[in-house]
């Protein structure tokens, strides 16, 4: 081995420091710019959500910054109440699916034999299920509100969570340090929440970012098939429905709420790549 | 080999009952009686309860779950609450457009996801390697419905090459026309699927060229290419695999969103009415028969895996794991 080898290591960190910070940058600016459209739309909003004073499809322009619908509302005020329930559809998700999904698993990885096998046969059928069809039965049962999709994403979701938790904790429990916690005579409870739950914690946050961003587009989704946050909550999905038989003369309203939709997932996805690079050793020595 | 089939088959047998039960305690929890699919608004007392008494859920739950299981032996789906007509054959007629529909996308997006993965991995130095990876990240935001509406305003609305929706009505019975209306959905599902395929493929292709055994297949001479045909291959299709059959799966029923914007008749679309109408026998029967075609999809990727990766044969289920 040549000096010039041993030196590139040491080189090479701050390079792939930058490129991680970049892709954690670039996501936080484009999720930030939709919560701040959010913010923004609860505090104020171009015009009131049921005004339909402008005229019908109008264009971009003359007080109607992204133009009209088609029963004349402003479709810049829509647009931002869509960001508020796309952020609270995203947040109120995950935060269900967390919940249960971190018990569910931490209670199936300390299940031995069959009763584990059943746990995990049943997490695997319920994962086999698009998450759009399980919130369709659920939404059907209930009545179609922003609630009911929450619940019916985050239930859906917890399958997720809960599996990939169980497959988690049980590499933690099989370490020595879990081995020394228990014969210095710490509790269960106790060793889950300080020796744990810290340990899978990088992985699990990258994943519930990652769901964060399909609980978005699974809400757009039922929203489009009409399952949805009811009018006048104007939902991305929805717009996006009743904008589709217009697409060709009046574009704006197909095009914005989509755009929007997007680069908040991307911008999401990106966080989550990010954080996973940066929080997770073993991928920032495999992927650079 | 024969041992391991039959264990296998024993747990797909298993999953299968379990998953019926799942799916009957489920649809029986869900508040609104089916009954009320069938009375007019107003009904009286004694109406609800003949209409109860008539599709026979007033009868003790046990009972009714193996008058179920009886009919599933028989091959019987039941009859729809709504149409009166039996659900299976309905159920089959429908499959006439999702199985095309969906295998047509997915050995597309395989087409597409395996080269594309494989590039963006091997060349992730280059431009085009980044901007394979920039797509797929983009493809993977993208709602699959919204991509629905443009591809129609771009090849149907503006161009006029594709129909812009729906199916002929006497289904393959001029195959051109019926060809004509799936290339839109085909070429729609095709292209969000590959796009998370093609990160996946990525990922395994990027764990093969840092392994040891692909660097010493080279340090004993091997070219780069029969490096990869012969250990790259057989172990980045492992997970890929796994991947694949949910893939698949998923696809399979998550068609409905697709059927929608395209006005298709199709499994999905026939489980949103049901569940629309509450009507139970149908989406207990599309239910059922999806459960199946995802625990067979299952079987089959543990097959295949099991006989490319010698290490997964102690086990019984490759899975996701």
């Amino acid at each position: 081995m040549t000096g010039t080898d041993l030196l590139t290591p040491a080189q090479l960190p701050p390079k792939r420091r930058s490129r991680r910070s970049a892709t954690l940058a670039v996501g936080c600016v484009l999720a930030g710019l939709i919560a701040l459209l959010a913010l923004v739309s609860v505090l104020w909003l171009p015009y009131d959500a049921e005004d339909t004073s402008g005229g019908r499809l109008d264009g971009p322009g003359g007080g109607h910054l992204l133009g009209t619908d088609k029963l004349g509302r402003d479709l810049l005020t829509q647009v931002m109440t869509g960001s508020r329930i796309a952020v609270e559809a995203g947040l109120g998700s995950v935060t269900i699916a967390a919940a249960i999904g971190i018990t569910l698993g931490v209670l199936a990885a300390f299940a031995q034999g069959w009763l584990d096998d059943t746990l995990s046969a049943f997490l695997d059928i319920l994962i086999a299920f698009p998450t759009l069809l399980l919130a369709m039965l659920i939404v059907a049962a209930r009545s179609a509100t922003l609630g009911s999709a929450v619940l019916a994403i985050g239930l859906a979701q917890s399958a997720v969570v809960a599996r990939l938790v169980r497959i988690l904790v049980k590499r933690v429990l099989a370490q020595d340090y879990i081995t020394a916690a228990r014969t210095s005579g710490t509790s269960w409870p106790r060793t889950v929440l300080s020796h744990v739950l810290p340990n899978i914690w990088p992985t699990l946050v990258v994943n519930l970012a990652l769901q964060f961003g399909l609980a978005v587009l699974a809400e757009a989704g039922l929203s489009y098939l009409g399952l949805g946050a009811p009018p006048p909550n104007a939902s991305w999905g929805r717009m996006l429905q009743e904008a589709q038989a217009t697409f060709t003369t009046a574009p704006a309203g197909a095009l914005a709420p989509g755009i929007l939709l997007v680069l908040l997932v991307i911008g999401v996805n990106l966080v989550a790549d990010g954080l996973r690079d940066t929080l997770d050793p073993a991928t920032r020595r495999r992927r650079s | 080999m024969a041992r391991y089939l039959l264990r296998r088959l024993a747990f797909l047998g298993v999953s299968l009952a379990l998953a019926s039960v799942v799916l009957f305690v489920l649809l029986r929890m869900l508040p609104g009686d089916p009954a009320n699919a069938l009375t007019a608004v107003g009904a009286s007392p004694e109406q609800i309860a003949a209409a109860r008494h008539s599709i026979g859920s007033d009868r003790p739950l046990p009972e009714q779950f193996t008058h179920w299981l009886g009919q599933l032996a028989s091959g019987d789906l039941g009859t729809s609450f709504v149409s009166s007509l039996p659900v299976g054959p309905e159920v089959v007629a429908r499959l006439d457009v999702t199985v095309p529909l969906t295998l047509a996308a997915f050995v597309l997006a395989v087409l597409v996801a395996v080269p594309a993965g494989f590039t963006a991995a091997y060349r992730r130095h280059t431009w085009y390697g980044a901007l394979l990876s920039g797509v797929s990240q983009l493809g993977i935001a993208i709602p699959v419905f919204w991509l629905g509406m443009i591809l129609i305003a771009v090849f149907a609305l503006n161009a006029g090459w594709l129909p812009s929706g729906g199916f002929p009505q006497d289904g393959w019975g001029d195959p051109a026309e019926a060809f004509r209306a799936l290339v839109l959905p085909v070429v729609t599902i095709a292209l969000v699927m590959s796009a998370s395929l093609i990160r996946y493929v990525r990922s395994a292709t990027l764990d093969v060229l840092g392994s040891d055994y692909l660097r010493t297949a080279r340090a004993h001479g091997s070219s780069f290419g029969s490096a990869m045909w012969r250990h790259g291959l057989r172990n980045a299709s492992v997970p890929v695999i796994s991947v694949l059959g949910i893939e698949l799966a998923s696809t399979l029923l998550g068609a409905v969103v697709v059927e929608s914007v395209y006005a298709l008749p199709g499994l999905g679309s026939l489980l949103a009415t049901g569940i629309a109408q509450h009507d139970y026998p149908v989406i207990q029967g599309v239910l059922f028969v999806s459960t199946l075609a995802v625990l067979v999809i299952g079987f089959l990727a543990d097959l295949v895996q099991r006989f490319i990766d010698p290490r997964l044969r102690g086990r019984l289920s490759g899975g996701a794991r």
